[in-house]
This record gives structure tokens, C-alpha cells and sequence, in this order.
């Protein structure tokens, strides 16, 4: 952290910083996320790099007061872009003590960390609370937090009869005084939230926001200024706020596709819901199918019609839908999967990130069935991968996985307004007549390519089989049929292949440690190398968006590396840990691929927790990782 | 003759539609299967009708039966086993011009596909269901489905199929919006011709049983219907399916159904004694799902991009 004056209190004195974080815990149902949320935009409408992130808890309906239903939000602001959530928080408001419990264990806070805590347990009538809160306070002081217990209940009992809703309002209010909101912004924004409830609640909730804003400035010493990124940055520019989510839902809309086929799961079902609030506004339609299974054959059958569709889902989802996927690629249907990775397997961490389905996504389908695979590396990726996804399947007339997860599909942030054009859309399809000597798979020998026919063009009449086929969709179980079929349908990924750039290394084009990535995990990685070039460190970073086609140049880059290693959220064997050997170590997803690519003798690192990971945490893997490839020799092929 | 009006003026068709224009590849299912005769009597919908080739789409499922799409000249979909129906209502959704029938046997529909088969009914999409009902699974040589008769030796029981036969007729009924449901036997070709075509010109899913010949793998299934007429029940009806004397005669039993009345036409599906055969029920004004999921699609690109920027501007900051 930039900032090292937290630690001690002092009187009221204004200190500059160049990023804070922030997180509102709670038990579920108190509201700290609308808080954060309205204060998130409240930055940066006021020009700030901004993340913010749900802490979402464990349970659905977890008991009051439990670790485990630590519910709320955690806010990033900066004076420069923000990637990621960072480390730990500079402040915490809490609404009871036990919240913060799952909070420490996760690493959230630090020694100096502010705590605002509520103080309303500490007089609470039954005994065991009134225990548990003086002894959680007694502990957390003892670990170097700093604890600021405070009557927010009360203090909102002077507005409202049942404070438990309406302190969020409060909280937001403290927040704007602490870091000096704009009060008229923040104001906007409360009604905003409310505007479908009426003059009254607007009222209310303005109230309380000046109830807490006057509390901040009478009872807290804290007083932070988080300038503004710099104009030129930002001058001339619209930014929109939003999640990866909402981006997928933008993006389908940009795309021009009409139609989006789900089932509900999470963490991608709030894709649908916003744009189930707004499709209708371009003439596009939410179809909640039965299972996922029918999910992906209807958007295959709206894509055989001619409208390419999209189906968005989890990991479960694309376990079910993977037999419509392989008749997707063995028909060559332009088809778009946005998949919103949670943690696996089978039913696993549901509301929790991991990057656990790559290897799923490109091989899911029994038989040799490729597809274009690529992943959003950030919030904005995931609105322009869709049109990128959707156009990538209507040229190369195949199903396009677009992955993101449950760390995208959460995460707020500003980024610039799309500017779309009408070459972003879906053309009108096209019925007119086919030429009948052309055959439904006229596949050019070299790139596999081929123009399909359309239901309504006289003259196409096809029947699309998922069976082996011969060009004109014959069915056919012969040698040749199948070998020449099987070339097509993987040539046209070379062809894509060829289009492609190398990727840009993030840092010096050569050194001792290339880390490689792929997916959300892109700002940590990069802020993780960033601090330790500035530590001297010759360490770089390259980020992968393609995964089928790879991206091309990997091996000529890798090569100008020491030791080359991968950064993912996914499973792989510590190779420390008991019985595992080089034989028997098992590789995160995107090392062995990337292996099996370049044959070279990649390492990685990467845990499930569940959770995003930090940059300091990567940071520390990577510097000791540096420091045992003293005296190794530099890989090689 | 076509086109020849009764006062023998003439009228011209921008084109017309022969037989040969429905007929695709040539039929490879085995003698004196009865799927032979569904094929045919659909051509002759399509043909009577004069559908535009182009304009139609048939898709199917994985079997026997799900082979018909490539027997046609229109434009089809051979898919998954079990998985025709959700592909052929995403055809219907965004394109409802699009004339759309489902060739899907008994094994694909009511077992694998159950799930389909219930909701697409509740969709009620306008399409041309036909499920081709042989009480056994033919493609995979003679598995029980789940209407296989109990007692039928298949190669999955050997000693005969242990169950009681599922009986479609009443799942089907039973279904929310349900709006056309009708059986037929495939050896009766005009019946069955002027069910499919009832069913075609039904707005809403046009669900047909077709009591299905497999010479090879069931036959005691059908011959012993085929044998006994009585087994089955003629419904009879100014709504229902519109039938010759010739046809009538060859049942003994026949029956005046009124094919709006939900009820009796549960009691009838319901009774194992006698199959009925024709329209049991009927509902012209059941709600099509293509009518909400088209919305919006005569929008132009340019309205679309407008549309987009205005959902754009309300969350730039
Ligand atoms: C997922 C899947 N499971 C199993 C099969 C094998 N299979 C193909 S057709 C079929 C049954 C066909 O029976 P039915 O639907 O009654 O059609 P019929 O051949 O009798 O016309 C089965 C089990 C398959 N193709 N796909
Ligand atoms: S096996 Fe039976 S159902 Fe299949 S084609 Fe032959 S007769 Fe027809
Ligand atoms: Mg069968």
C-alpha cells in the first residue's frame, strides 16, 4: 500500500493518498452493498479508478452475527486505473463483530486497518453477545487493528423506527465525509436507487445520509483525499459503470444478437436478469429453458434459423450443454457460450471465483471437437469479447466459448462508454436464392471456410446432420469423408490463428520470469510484477485472451526467459506437498497446455480459495520463486 | 387438376410444387416399416399445401423415425437423441415464418426427451409434431421404450419388458396449453394424411401419435393391432379429423368425440381397452410462445443501435 500514515491515530488532519480501500460487512439483508455500490459510483463519477467487489456470504440464509455470513462489500479507489480488488482494506465498517472474523481469515485487514465498528452489542441484553463483542474487540486491538466503536443504530433510531434498514444510508453518508464526497453527486445518486419507491424513501434516505455525514464529521478523526485520476486521462471521455455481467449483457446487445437462451445458475444468471430489464429496447428476448440442455439447442436452433444466439452459463450448465457443443462444431453452427466460471467440480463454490473449467471449454466434448475459446481479461473485455464472439462464429461458422467468472461477473468498474456502429450488429439475414450446385459445406480446401445456406434461401434446402457428413451434408461413414470433414473443421482455427498478433509482454521483453495468465486475473498479475520490477526484479507478464486458436509467437517470447511460470485459479499440485514428484504433479490448466504447446518445461502456481487473488500475494510467490532459480539453469526446449 | 379452377380459368402460381420437390434422399428404412407411409403422407401435406420448400424445416432426434428429415426436400435438422423439439422451437423463435415439423420416435420423445416433450407442449409453438410410436427402440436394434407393451421380449428383456406401458396420451393431455393431440396408426393412409394435415394447419404444436409397424423388431407389438380393428375406437367429430365412409367402415367401434372437451378426451386416453384413433383434443386459441419470443424482430439494425445508445446513456457517468 502507497499509504503508510494509517497506523497511528492522530488528531484531524487531511492525508493524501494515492488509493484507499474500503469494505461495509454485515449479516446479509443490511444493504452495505447498495452503499458501496452508490459510493463506488460516487468516485468514480468524481473521476477516480474504481473496483469494487461483493462479499457475498457462504450461505443463502446464514444465522445473524456468524462468520459465515459475512455479507458486503469491498471498495478500491485509486488516483490511477484499478484492476483489481488489492490487498487489504484501510477501512472497514462493520455492523457486528463476528463478520469481521471470515474477513481476517481471509487476510483482508492489516495492523492500522480502521475498524468501524457498531457498538450496539456491546450493551445488547443477552450476556453471551455482550461476551462475544468485548472479547472480539479486545482481540482485534491486541492484532493492531484499530477499533472505533460507534452508535450507528442509535444515532439512525432518531430518523427511522428500525434502523437495521437505513444505516447502509448512514454508512454512505459517514464515507462521503471521510474521503470529502461530492454531497449534491452522492445525493443524485441515492435518488437514482430510489426512484422507483417514491419522494418519501428518497427523503428518508437523504436524511440519513446527512445524519452520517454530520456524525463522520463530529465524532471521526479520519479524513482521507484520494485525488482524481488526471484530466488528460480521462478528458473526452463517457465512462459507464458496471459489472462483468452487465458488461456480457451489453455486449449482447452490441453484438446484435436477438436472442439468449439460459438456464438460470449461478454465477451468471444476473447477465439474464439485466437484460431481461432492458433486451426488449433492441428487439431481443430472454428464453429461460427447461434445462441447459434445451438452453443450448434452442440458441442452436435460432442460429440454424440464421439469427446467431447466445447461451450464458456455469460450469454445470456446460457439463449439460456439451453434447449440443459438439453438434454445434460438428454442423459448424455459429453458436456464442458465455461461461461464468465458479468453482468446481460438480456443484462446488457456487457464488465463489476459480478458473476451473479451461480444459472443460476446449475439450468438454467427447471426439475431436474444436471451437474458438477465449477469455475476458477485464470488466470491459467481457461487453467487447461478445461482439468479437459473435462475429468470430458467423465468419468461422462455429460455436465461440467466451470465458469470464464469478470475480468479473461481481466486480464494478468504471471503463469508457462503447462508442457501437451498425458494423457491430448482426447483418439482416440474407434469403436470397442459393446457388443449388453450391454445397452446404463448400469448404475451401485451404482454411475449411465455407458459407452456409439459410432456411428460406431456394435453392439451400440442407439437412444439417450431426452425423459424419460429406460436404453436401451427406451422411457419410466412410474413411475419407471423415478424415477430409475433421480437417475442415480443425483447419479453419489455423486459418483464425493467422489473423492473430503475438501478445504483448507486460514489462521488459526478456529477464528471469515470464508469468502467464489468462482471464480476471490480469490486474493482479500485473500490479504483482509491477511492484517487484520496481524492486529490481527482472520479471515480466503475458496475459492470453485466444485459447483456441493460441496465440501466436508464445515459444519465441518464452524463449527469452529464465523460467516461465502460470498464474491461475485453478487446482494444481503444490510440488512440495507429500508423494508428488515430477511425474505425478498435476499442472494448472493453462500450464499444461502451454506446455503440451511449446514444449517447454512450464511452472505454475495456483490455489482454489475461492477467492480473487491479491497482488501482494502473487507478488510473494513470485519473488521466491525468482530467489530458487538462483544457480538453475535457464530453461529450455 | 392444379391450378385449374372449376370455371376453367387458370390459375397461375409463381411456382408449383410437385412431390418430387419434397422428396430428398431415397428412403433406406427396411421394408415394410411404417415409417414409409408417414414420409409419404407428409409430402403430400406439404405438396396439397403448397408449402414453399425452402420455408420448411424438419427436425428430428436420433432413431429410425429421426432419419425422415433427410427423405425430405425442405430444408432439416438431424440433431441429438432426445433434443429435437428445444432445437425446433429456437428455429420457430426468432423465425415464426419458417413452416417447422418433428420427426421424433417413441424412445427419443417420451423417454430421453421427456423433459422437451412436456415444455415444448407448454410452448406451443406452431409446428407439426409427429412422434413415431413402434413400442420399441428400432435404431439401436430393439431395446424396450417406455410403450413397450409389458410382456414384449426385447434384447434389454429378453423375458419380456416388466412395466406397464407409459401412456403418452394422458402426460400429453395433461400439460398446461396443450393444444392439439391426435393418434393414428401409420397402415390407415388416409387418416393419417388428413391428421398430419390437420395437425399442419393447426396454429400451435400439432402433437400426432403414430402407432408405428417395426417388422423387425416389434412386430407382435402392431400385427396384433393391425389384426384386430376393435381394438381401437374411431372418434368422430364435425371438428375432428374428416374421415371417408370407406375409412369408417373398417372400424367396428366408432365414436362421436367432441375434440374441445378436455375431460372426455382424458377418459378416452385413458382407457387401455380401446386406443382411440383421431382428434381427441383440440384448442385453436391456445397461446404460442413464438407470438412473445418474436417481439422485436422486425426491428431494423439501425433501430437496434439506437435502442442500444439509449440503454448506453442511461448508465454513462
Ligand atoms: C445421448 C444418446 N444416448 C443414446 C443414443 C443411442 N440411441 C440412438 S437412437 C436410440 C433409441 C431410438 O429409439 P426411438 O426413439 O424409439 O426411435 P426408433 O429407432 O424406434 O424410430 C438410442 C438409445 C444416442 N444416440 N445418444
Ligand atoms: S428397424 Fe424397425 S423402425 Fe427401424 S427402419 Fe426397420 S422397420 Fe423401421
Ligand atoms: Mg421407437
Amino acid at each position: 500500500m502507497v499509504d503508510t500514515t494509517t497506523a497511528e491515530e492522530t488528531a484531524p488532519r487531511l492525508r493524501l493518498t494515492r488509493e484507499h480501500i474500503v469494505e461495509i460487512v454485515s449479516d446479509s439483508g443490511e444493504g452495505a452493498q447498495k452503499a458501496g455500490q452508490t459510493f463506488g459510483t460516487v468516485c468514480a463519477r468524481m473521476g477516480n479508478g474504481v473496483w469494487t467487489v461483493e462479499i457475498i456470504p457462504a450461505e443463502i440464509q446464514p444465522p445473524a452475527r456468524s462468520p459465515a455470513g459475512a455479507s458486503g462489500i469491498r471498495i478500491r479507489l485509486a488516483s490511477h486505473t484499478v484492476t483489481n480488488m488489492g490487498d487489504e482494506a484501510d477501512i472497514v465498517v462493520a455492523f457486528n463483530e463476528q463478520v469481521l472474523y471470515s474477513r481476517i481469515v481471509n487476510g483482508a485487514y492489516k495492523e492500522g486497518t480502521q475498524v468501524l465498528l457498531e457498538d450496539k452489542w456491546r450493551d445488547d441484553k443477552v450476556p453471551e453477545i455482550r461476551e462475544q463483542y468485548a472479547k472480539a474487540v479486545a482481540e482485534f486491538r491486541k492484532n493492531g487493528l484499530i477499533v472505533h466503536e460507534l452508535p450507528i443504530e442509535k444515532a439512525c433510531l432518531e430518523i427511522v423506527p428500525n434502523p437495521r434498514r437505513g444505516k447502509n444510508m448512514f454508512v454512505l453518508g459517514m464515507l462521503c465525509r471521510i474521503y470529502s464526497r461530492d454531497v449534491v453527486l452522492a445525493k443524485g445518486e441515492i435518488a437514482n436507487t430510489f426512484k422507483r419507491k417514491g419522494e418519501k424513501v428518497i427523503d428518508i434516505n437523504h436524511r440519513l445520509f446527512d445524519a452520517g455525514y454530520q456524525f463522520a464529521k463530529e465524532k471521526l478523526v479520519l479524513d482521507y483525499q484520494v485525488p482524481p485520476q488526471p484530466l488528460e486521462e480521462r478528458e473526452g471521455k463517457r465512462f459507464i459503470v458496471t459489472n462483468g455481467n452487465t458488461a456480457l449483457g451489453l455486449g449482447v446487445m452490441a453484438s446484435g444478437m436477438e436472442l439468449v437462451s439460459m438456464y438460470p445458475i449461478t454465477p451468471a444468471t444476473s447477465a439474464s436478469h439485466y437484460l431481461a430489464d432492458v433486451y426488449h429496447e433492441v428487439g431481443g428476448f430472454i428464453h429461460q429453458a427447461e434445462d441447459e440442455i434445451a438452453a443450448a439447442g434452442f440458441a442452436i436452433g435460432s442460429s440454424f434459423a440464421g439469427k446467431t444466439a447466445c447461451t450464458i452459463t456455469s460450469g454445470p450448465g456446460l457439463a449439460l450443454k456439451s453434447e449440443m457443443l459438439g453438434l454445434a462444431v460438428m454442423a459448424e453452427v455459429p453458436l456464442v457460450v458465455c461461461l461464468v466460471q465458479r468453482g468446481g467440480p460438480s456443484t462446488g463454490l457456487p457464488t465463489k471465483v476459480e478458473q476451473g473449467d479451461l480444459l472443460a471449454a476446449l475439450f468438454g466434448e467427447p471426439g475431436d471437437a474444436p471451437k474458438v475459446v477465449i477469455a475476458a481479461a477485464t470488466i470491459e473485455e467481457c461487453l467487447h469479447f461478445v461482439v468479437m464472439a459473435r462475429r468470430l462464429a458467423e465468419t468461422f461458422r462455429t460455436p465461440v466459448i467466451l470465458l469470464t467468472d464469478a470475480n468479473l461477473a461481481t466486480g464494478v468498474q468504471p471503463y469508457q462508454r462503447p462508442e457501437p456502429s451498425l458494423d457491430w450488429l448482426a447483418p439482416p439475414i440474407d434469403q436470397s436464392d442459393w446457388d443449388e450446385h453450391i454445397p452446404p459445406y463448400n469448404w475451401d480446401s485451404e482454411t475449411g471456410l465455407s458459407p452456409r445456406p439459410i432456411p428460406g434461401m431456394s435453392g439451400g434446402q440442407y439437412i444439417l446432420t450431426g452425423l459424419a457428413h460429406t460436404n453436401h451434408s451427406k451422411v457419410a461413414y466412410d474413411s475419407d469423408s471423415n478424415q477430409h470433414g475433421s480437417n475442415m473443421r480443425s483447419r479453419k482455427f489455423a486459418a483464425l490463428a493467422s489473423t492473430l498478433k503475438p501478445p504483448v509482454v507486460h514489462g521488459d521483453e526478456e529477464g528471469d520470469l515470464l508469468v502467464v495468465g489468462w482471464g480476471s486475473t490480469l490486474g493482479a498479475i500485473e500490479e504483482a510484477v509491477d511492484r517487484a520490477r520496481a524492486e529490481g526484479y527482472k520479471i515480466s507478464s503475458l496475459h492470453l485472451r485466444f485459447i483456441l486458436p493460441m496465440e501466436p509467437g508464445l515459444k519465441a517470447i518464452f524463449k527469452r526467459f529464465r523460467k516461465i511460470m502460470t498464474v491461475e485459479i485453478n487446482y494444481s499440485d503444490d510440488p512440495d506437498a507429500p508423494l508428488i514428484t515430477e511425474e505425478t504433479r498435476r499442472y494448472a490448466q493453462l500450464a499444461m497446455l502451454l506446455r503440451a504447446h511449446t514444449l517447454i518445461d512450464i511452472d505454475c502456481w495456483s490455489v482454489v480459495y475461492g477467492h480473487p487473488l491479491q497482488p501482494g500475494m502473487i507478488k510473494n510467490v513470485l519473488t521466491k520463486r525468482l530467489e530458487d532459480l538462483q544457480g538453475e539453469t535457464p530453461c529450455s526446449d | 387438376m392444379f391450378g385449374l379452377k372449376p370455371d376453367w380459368s387458370l390459375e397461375v402460381f409463381e411456382r408449383y410444387f410437385t412431390m418430387g420437390d419434397y422428396a430428398g434422399g431415397e428412403a433406406r428404412w427396411c421394408p415394410g416399416c411404417g415409417d414409409h407411409a408417414v414420409l409419404t403422407a407428409a409430402q403430400k401435406v406439404l405438396r396439397d399445401e403448397q408449402q414453399r420448400p425452402e420455408m420448411s424445416v424438419c427436425v428430428s432426434g436420433i432413431g429410425c423415425s429421426s432419419r425422415m428429415p433427410h427423405y425430405l426436400g425442405t430444408y432439416g435438422f438431424h440433431g441429438l437423441h432426445g433434443r429435437a423439439l428445444p432445437v425446433a422451437c429456437g428455429i420457430k423463435s426468432r423465425r415464426p415464418e419458417l413452416d417447422v415439423w418433428v420427426a421424433t420416435g417413441d424412445g427419443d420423445c417420451f423417454s430421453i426427451g421427456t423433459a422437451h416433450w412436456i415444455h415444448a407442449l407448454r410452448y406451443n409453438m406452431d409446428m407439426t409434431l409427429m412422434v413415431f410410436d413402434n413400442a420399441i427402440y428400432g435404431l439401436t436394434k430393439a431395446q424396450t421404450s417406455p410403450t413397450s407393451p409389458q410382456g414384449l421380449k426385447t434384447n434389454t428383456h429378453p423375458f419380456g419388458a416388466i412395466l406397464d406401458p407409459h401412456n403418452p396420451l394422458t402426460v400429453t393431455l395433461g400439460v398446461t396449453n396443450v393444444s392439439f393431440v391426435a393418434q393414428v396408426a401409420d397402415w390407415n393412409p388416409p387418416l393419417l394424411y388428413e391428421t398430419l394435415k390437420a395437425a399442419y394447419r393447426h396454429k400451435g404444436t400439432g402433437f400426432v401419435r403414430i402407432i408405428q409397424r417395426c417388422p423387425v423388431y416389434s412386430d407382435n407389438f402392431s400385427k396384433e393391432l393391425q389384426q384386430n380393428p376393435d381394438r381401437f375406437v374411431l372418434l368422430e367429430h364435425q371438428q375432428g379429423i374428416p374421415v371417408d365412409k370407406s375409412v369408417s367402415r373398417q372400424f367396428p367401434n366408432r365414436l362421436e368425440h367432441d375434440p374441445s372437451d378436455l375431460g372426455r378426451a382424458f377418459q378416452l386416453a385413458a382407457d387401455s381397452s380401446k386406443m382411440p384413433l383421431g382428434l381427441l383434443y383440440h384448442n385453436p386459441d391456445a397461446q404460442c410462445y413464438e407470438d412473445l419470443s418474436s417481439q422485436g424482430v422486425a426491428m431494423t439494425p439501425e433501430q437496434r443501435l439506437a435502442g442500444f445508445n439509449a440503454v448506453l446513456d442511461r448508465i454513462t457517468v
